[in-house]
């Protein structure tokens, strides 16, 4: 069963997804932008691969083109739940 | 050669630790960097040398690479800023394999797990090229990269493709060895089942009682420059790259020709193309593997070539066989026994074999008796599918 999405359990997941793929964890917030987070397309679609596999909510190639911080990433899964 | 080409740095990660002075010094020493069957790079920790991301983004095959790279980098007096147009610097690492150990992982979730959990960082680690790819980010090449792909001979292939591209005028530089990671569950069932590897766990190429190799791992990486670009930066020049020759056995899929095939074809061209002839030829760095086929057939090969008289080593008896690094790795420890003038040691030698009589130097390193000769060396390489490449290596 897929965990219920709530937006504090989404960026619990993201939060602690991000240093694992090398990610300073001090640096991450809603406002941090992945760009100043080295965060690139290849660590997106392993955290689209996490939170597919933890909430059951799959994020597109073009939805994830258009996210730029950690605060639309998680709402963008809470808006897909939704 | 037309252009001289040179090397100006050298770096490897293998069995015997991190570094290519660690590699040399301690093979001299007759010193084994095999445990329990296996040549392990065990001292080497990714994390001392890359980030996490780094280390997430690279198989270990890779991670070798790009340590051997900034060993070799450094030497050459690179770190700091590159000597040439970066669009003008080739990156060319061989491997026999490639990312297999991505691939046994990413298999294993496969069927566990299913389609859905296999990891996106799969096909970019485990594809032969990642080491290229990973180097040449690494350091801004941005000159042709790719890789070669010719099991136990792709790293002198490349390097002996790196040496065409400078004298082509492709580049006037070239970041260039061999790596591999295949101490892994598949690889070594694969080989065991091919009755290649050694069942004592014992290197010991050309004794009677050799049974086989023994599986390695790592990398090395040499710089190569255009020669007359090095002096005039003003560059430490290690050694020439005097000559290159490749051929193939068009014979069978793993076994070597008795008669010695393809290599006797390979290392007459690479003398040719130094402009050297048997007599000039100092030390022999075989391919070596401790199979029963490939160090007869090699025996033959390197007597109708250069005669009896020259000592032939193989470092596998110390490090095992590191496959599609092997050549890299053998051209790096030739380099530097070269500007040593020793012969280093075939270890593990004690049963001399029926018609392998040649000067394999037992166990001992020695000195080499040149008199003020120019130090000329050939190191081969041959591999799975009937591959034979041959550098002929020089210190003056």
């Amino acid at each position: 069963m897929a965990a219920t999405v709530t937006p504090e359990a989404v960026e619990k997941t993201v939060v602690e997804a991000l240093p694992q793929f090398g990610v300073d964890e001090s640096q991450i917030s809603r406002d941090a932008t992945f760009e100043a987070l080295d965060v690139d397309s290849l660590d997106l679609a392993e955290l689209s691969q996490i939170i597919e596999d933890e909430y059951g909510v799959q994020l597109k190639g073009d939805d994830v083109g258009k996210i730029k911080t950690v605060g639309d990433a998680i709402d963008l899964v809470v808006s897909r739940a939704g | 050669m037309n252009r001289e080409i040179v090397v100006t740095g050298v770096g490897a990660v293998t069995p015997l630790g991190v570094g290519a002075r660690t590699l040399y010094e301690r093979w001299k020493a007759g010193e084994s960097g095999i445990e329990d069957g296996q040549g392990a790079a065990t001292d080497f920790d990714p994390t001392e040398h890359l980030t996490v991301k780094q280390v997430r983004r690279a198989d270990r095959f890779s991670q070798f690479a790009m340590v051997a790279s900034d060993e070799a980098l450094e030497e050459a007096g690179w770190k700091d800023e590159l000597p040439y147009e970066a669009d003008r610097v080739a990156t060319l690492i061989g491997t026999g394999i490639g990312g297999i150990g991505t691939l046994e992982a990413n298999h294993k979730v496969l069927l566990d797990k299913g389609p859905k959990a296999v990891s996106p960082l799969s096909i970019p680690l485990l594809m032969g090229n990642s080491a290229s790819a990973a180097v040449s980010m690494r350091h801004g090449l941005r000159g042709h990269s790719f890789a070669t792909l010719s099991a136990c001979a792709a790293g002198a292939h490349a390097i002996g493709t790196a040496a065409r591209m400078i004298q082509t005028g492709d580049a006037d530089a070239v970041v260039t060895g061999g790596s591999e990671a295949a101490l892994t569950p598949l690889a070594t069932a694969a080989f065991a089942a091919l009755d290649a590897l050694s069942d004592k766990g014992i290197s010991r190429p050309f004794d009677a009682e050799r049974d086989g190799f023994v599986m390695g791992e790592g990398a090395a990486v040499l710089v190569l420059e255009d020669g007359e670009r090095a002096r005039k930066r003003g560059a430490n020049i290690l050694a020439t790259l005097a000559g290159y020759g490749a051929s193939s056995d068009s014979y069978h899929l793993t076994a070597p020709e008795k008669d010695g095939g393809g290599a006797i074809e390979a290392m007459k061209q690479a003398l040719h193309d130094a402009g050297y002839g048997p007599q000039d030829v100092v030390y022999v760095n075989a391919h070596g593997t401790s199979t029963p086929l490939n160090d007869r057939a090699e025996t033959v090969a390197i007597k109708k070539v250069l005669g009896d008289g020259v000592p032939v080593s193989s470092l596998k008896s110390s490090i095992g066989h590191l496959l599609g690094a092997a050549g890299a790795v053998e051209a790096v420890a030739t380099i530097l026994a070269l500007r040593d003038r020793v012969a280093p040691p075939t270890l593990n030698y004690e049963h001399p074999d029926e018609g392998l009589d040649l000067d394999y130097v037992p166990n001992e390193a020695r000195e080499l008796d040149i008199n003020g000769k120019k130090a000329v060396a050939l190191s081969n390489a041959f591999g799975f599918g009937g591959h034979n490449a041959v550098l002929c290596l020089e210190v003056a």
